[in-house]
């Protein structure tokens, strides 16, 4: 089994992210593997202990992106890909179509495994419009694969939807998404980390994949920063947890909450 | 001169500091608490190769150099310094000296089950009648027929009740002209017959780790446990030193820092006057020191840690890494305490176990008069290191990683 894991690198969670001169600024936080692609690679691990085969990491971005690809590649996947002369760009359906191409190129691909969302554009559209391109089905928010054949061709997936859990068949290849339910993801392992140190990785251009951008579609016309909220914080108290109930009730309802 | 640190070394550090922060923090301080050593600890990090983490490859380490032991012990103290012990002991005080003094026999038998982190391994040198004084010290070892039977004490052994091997060493020739020569070094199978343990209680610091003592009567230790030749044990205990206190100040160093970063967090959050203290000149001073103190302290391990990868003799150059980062550590957590004011004060908040951690390590691998003993002595001439039997040896990527 071959499985293709998508790789972002993102402002590490703890950065302040503001808008300055109308530009989208994380100062000099450091970039790291997007949070949620971790959980795509323990899925992709976990998948290739049980069912054999090898995970190959991805990332199309610029230049630093290597730097989540080795993270990857710590954590266990066997090789991993760059495809770089490309601009992020807030358009994910460009994105979308270069990581279909790269998919194409690599080949006889049986899974492309997304995190559920990448925490800087937050639009967790990018792995549907991928499986839109490859013409494959798209398995969302999965957090668990009961069941895979390999040969057959088939998958049954869980889902985590607000309702509850989904169980849903498909066929082989696909793409899915990852929630965090799947698993806690493992640390590179020390040797994972000499593996990465050392590894080579292929970058692939545009031409190489033999495409050419699409138009942009999606423009970010302008982008500022939320207005700043006054918060104020009161304990609301009272002799018994009736009282402090019926006095919390009552202020929601003057602050015309409820 | 290159002060990068590699990819690899990053990446461990990496790895390590999640290890404490996901799986640690949030325990540390109950166990601090109760006095009690964590019982996932040893065997999570067996598990995540820690505890091999700059043995060869071939005798069932990870193969990283002695620079990544030190920034992995700064990554642990700077949680807690507990388990940096832990690598003090299993690795500094007891791995390494097999990996220097250790016949192939030895190795295969104790140093491949350790640095895989099968068994766990610990350092008895120090009595409860002797510390600083090495060659003083009154347990025995006779020679019967191929086995050697030891008697005696050994008191303040961290790890004791945890380790399944230690490295001990013991009067083998009172007579002996010179001092010197008069102990050997043995490795000693815990649950060897005649060997009991106990653990101390009412410590004042490292209380979530494990330190005791371990008596042996009429123990019988095959002559093939032997570390090094008869007479030579008091050459291989301060060889040993030069590991341990390697690791020491590589983890104060980490101490230094959970020190200054709880303080410059705490001079964020808390107001007085009117401003955050932290624009405060007297606070900013208490900052100043610490930020001095730890980059002192780091770059004198990593000299140390270079000198070692070279294949360099550091006793002085250890010994000085050791001395300072201890010494700095005591102060930065007592300064750090002074920062947080009377929360400071309180289990609330780490620093205060901060300070206790900290004492510890003034006293043992070295006692920091003995540093100054020994640093002076350097200085006036009065001090030279021989060369060593077997040193121990140069770091050397291809042997260490190679699988063999
Ligand atoms: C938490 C902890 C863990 C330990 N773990 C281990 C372990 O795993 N294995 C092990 O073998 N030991 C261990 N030790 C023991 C430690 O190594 C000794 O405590 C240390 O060597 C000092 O010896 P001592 O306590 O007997 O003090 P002493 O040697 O009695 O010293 C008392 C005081 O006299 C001073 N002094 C002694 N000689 C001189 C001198 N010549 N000139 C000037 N001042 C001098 C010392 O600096 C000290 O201030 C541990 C100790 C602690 C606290
Ligand atoms: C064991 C104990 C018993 C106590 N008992 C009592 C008691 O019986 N009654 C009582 O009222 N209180 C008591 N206290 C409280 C004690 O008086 C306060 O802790 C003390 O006044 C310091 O205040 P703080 O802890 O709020 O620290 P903070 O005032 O918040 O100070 C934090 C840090 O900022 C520094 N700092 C603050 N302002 C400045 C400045 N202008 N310039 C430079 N540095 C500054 C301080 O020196 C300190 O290092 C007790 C405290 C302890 C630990």
């Amino acid at each position: 089994m071959k499985i293709v894991v998508r790789i972002k690198l993102v402002p590490d969670t703890a950065a302040k992210v503001v808008v300055e001169d109308g530009q989208v600024t994380w100062g000099d936080a450091p970039l790291v593997i997007n949070p949620w692609d971790e959980f795509a690679v323990e899925a992709a691990l976990q998948l290739t202990e049980q069912h054999g085969g090898e995970v190959i990491a991805l990332s199309v971005g610029e230049e630093s992106s290597r730097e989540a690809l080795k993270h990857a590649l710590a954590m266990g996947c066997n090789e991993a890909i760059l495809v770089s002369d490309y601009v992020i760009d807030p358009d994910t359906q460009r994105t979308a179509k270069v990581l279909a191409a790269a998919v194409e190129k690599i080949g006889d691909v049986d899974l492309v495994i997304f995190g559920k969302q990448s925490i800087d554009g937050d639009n967790a559209v990018t792995g549907t419009q991928t499986a839109r391109n490859l013409g494959w089905p798209s398995l969302t928010l999965v957090s668990a694969v009961p069941a895979l054949d390999v040969d057959a061709k088939t998958i049954r997936i869980e889902r985590a939807v607000e309702e509850g859990r989904q169980v849903v068949d498909g066929v082989l290849p696909a793409v899915l998404s990852i929630v965090k339910d799947y698993g806690e993801p493992r640390y590179p392992s020390f040797i994972g980390i000499r593996k990465a140190s050392k590894a080579e990785i292929p970058v692939w251009s545009l031409e190489d994949l033999g495409i050419e951008l699409p138009n942009v579609v999606v423009s970010w016309s302008e982008i500022m920063n939320p207005p700043q909220r006054e918060v104020t914080n009161e304990i609301v108290q009272g002799d018994s947890v009736e009282e402090t109930a019926a006095a919390l009730a009552d202020k929601l309802f003057a602050e015309k909450v409820l | 001169m290159d002060f990068n640190l590699s990819e690899e070394h990053l990446g461990v550090q990496k790895m390590v500091r999640e290890f404490t922060q996901k799986e640690i923090a949030p325990v540390i301080k109950e166990y601090d608490r109760k006095q009690e050593m964590p019982s996932f600890i040893l065997p999570r990090m067996a598990e995540l190769g820690i505890l091999g983490i700059n043995i060869p490859v071939r005798y069932g380490g990870q193969g990283f150099d002695y620079i990544t032991l030190g920034l992995v012990c700064e990554e642990l103290e700077a949680m807690d310094s507990t388990l940096r012990v832990i690598m003090s002991v299993h690795m500094g005080l007891n791995s390494m000296a097999i990996l220097q003094w250790g016949t192939e026999e030895q190795k295969q038998k104790f140093l491949v089950p350790q640095a895989k982190g099968e068994k766990v391994a610990c350092f008895g040198l120090t009595e409860p009648g002797v510390g600083t004084d090495v060659a003083g010290m009154s347990s025995t070892a006779k020679k019967d027929g191929d086995d050697w039977v030891l008697n005696g004490e050994k008191m303040w052994i961290s790890l004791a009740t945890k380790a399944d091997h230690a490295l001990v060493v013991m009067l083998t020739n009172p007579d002996a002209k010179d001092s010197h020569d008069r102990l050997t070094a043995f490795i000693v199978e815990m649950d060897s017959k005649g060997v009991t343990t106990g653990d101390i209680h009412g410590k004042l610091g490292v209380r979530a780790g494990s330190t005791g003592w371990i008596a042996f009567q009429d123990v019988r230790v095959p002559d093939a446990n032997r570390l090094g030749e008869e007479g030579e044990g008091f050459r291989i205990a301060m060889s040993c030193l030069d590991n341990g206190r390697y690791t020491v100040g590589a983890g104060a160093t980490g101490l230094i820092r959970a020190s200054l970063d709880a303080s410059v967090n705490y001079a964020h959050q808390r107001e007085a006057f009117g401003r955050e203290i932290g624009k405060f000149q007297l606070v900013q001073q208490k900052i100043a020191y610490m930020v001095q103190s730890y980059e002192m302290a780091r770059l004198l391990y990593l000299r140390a840690g270079w000198m070692k990868n070279q294949g360099v003799r550091n006793t002085r150059e250890t010994s000085i890494a050791k001395w300072f980062a201890t010494d700095a550590s005591f102060q930065a957590a007592s300064e750090a305490i002074q920062v947080h004011g009377a929360y400071g004060y309180s289990d609330e908040y780490d620093v205060e176990r901060y300070l206790r951690n900290s004492k510890g390590a003034v006293i043992y691998e070295g006692t920091s008069e003995v540093h100054q003993l020994m640093q002076a002595g350097y200085a006036l001439g009065y001090r030279k290191d021989g060369p060593l039997r077997k040193e121990l040896p140069a770091y050397d990527a291809e042997f260490w990683q190679e699988e063999k």
